[in-house]
């Protein structure tokens, strides 16, 4: 049997979680045209797994894995993403992740080489650093199959991006999105063009 | 008796919190329920964040095999326990054992295989 102190706490959590749905509803319908409506405030960034939306929070594995806040305190932050600089990062040796599945001191093959992709209208111009890149990925990730190696060979449109090709591959789902405009248009246009 | 309780506890803990937590999957997590709901279990949450603090991408993607669009893989446990994706790390060595099936089907029931947190498109981009 369970016992009366169990019972009375299930019947007080019922009323509390009930009274809860009602409080919500009341606070939601309160303002419709308040600010903000769908964007993300800094204090539900990161959210742990039980409150994340996709994590069942009834399923004991949930509470056991690691919130993100707990792992990303001390990094680099960013505007976007996970809001952390994942870059900055390695740059800063905060990170070191492991190039290697079994040998934990292999070196990552880094490439420092920048392409320069000029663009049109008055957007500045694309600074590609390899650098950056081939401190988490190997040639073959991208070469030949999304990028062809070969200057001029590979068409990019910010369409194409947005539909998950080229750059939109990784970027917008697992790298930083493209609402960071100027992390990739970083080279601006000589003043005198016409 | 006593997870019975445990869990009605958990389950008036969501109640209570879900009104107000609006859905904010961490970025980059990846839903794997290509076999898994049909199978009986809960669909795989992966998190790529996790992994990136540890891993460079290409352990992953080009050692491993992971390819690099959801659902395109095609994991199955027989794979993990032989060794091959998931179970090139999870096998009690690197990292922990596949035996803990809750760690990773951890996903809300009835959720679709793909990319959270990220934009959304209609085209392939939306995988």
């Amino acid at each position: 049997m369970i016992s009366l102190r169990a019972r009375a706490m299930t019947i007080i959590g019922l009323l509390v979680s009930v009274l809860a749905v009602f409080v919500h509803a009341a606070v939601a319908q309160d303002n419709p045209n308040a600010f903000n409506r769908l964007m993300k405030p800094p204090s539900e960034r990161n959210a742990p797994p039980e409150s994340d939306g996709i994590h069942d929070p009834t399923a004991d594995g949930t509470l056991m894995l690691q919130p993100p806040q707990e792992s990303f305190a001390g990094l680099p932050k960013s505007r976007s993403g996970n809001y952390v600089n994942w870059s900055e990062a390695i740059e800063n040796g905060q990170l070191a992740p492991r190039s290697d599945l079994h040998n934990p001191d292999a070196q990552a093959i880094v490439l420092d080489l920048n392409i320069i992709r000029e663009v049109k209208g008055s957007m500045p111009d694309v600074v590609y650093p390899h650098k950056q890149h081939t401190q988490w990925l190997d040639c073959s990730n991208c070469h030949p199959a999304i990028f062809i190696p070969m200057k001029g060979a590979n068409q990019i449109s910010m369409a194409s991006i947005l539909m998950g090709e080229k750059c939109g591959v990784c970027h917008g789902k697992v790298a930083f999105p493209v609402s960071e405009c100027r992390r990739c248009h970083s080279k601006p246009k000589p003043m005198d063009q016409p | 008796m006593k997870r019975v309780i445990k869990t009605r506890r958990l389950v008036l803990l969501a109640i209570i919190v879900l009104p107000f937590a609006v859905a904010w999957a961490e970025y980059a997590d990846v839903v794997i329920n290509m076999q898994a709901e049909d199978k009986g279990m809960s669909p795989v949450i992966f998190p790529h964040w996790f992994h990136r603090v540890r891993f460079q991408c290409s352990v992953c993607h080009v050692d491993i095999g992971f390819k690099t669009k959801a659902g395109a893989s095609g994991i199955t446990m027989d794979k993990i326990s032989q060794g091959q994706y998931c179970g090139a790390c999870h096998n009690g060595e690197i990292a922990w054992s596949a035996e803990n099936c809750d760690f990773c089907h951890s996903g809300t029931p009835g959720l679709e295989t793909g990319v959270e947190g990220g934009h959304k498109t209609a085209g392939p981009g939306y995988y």
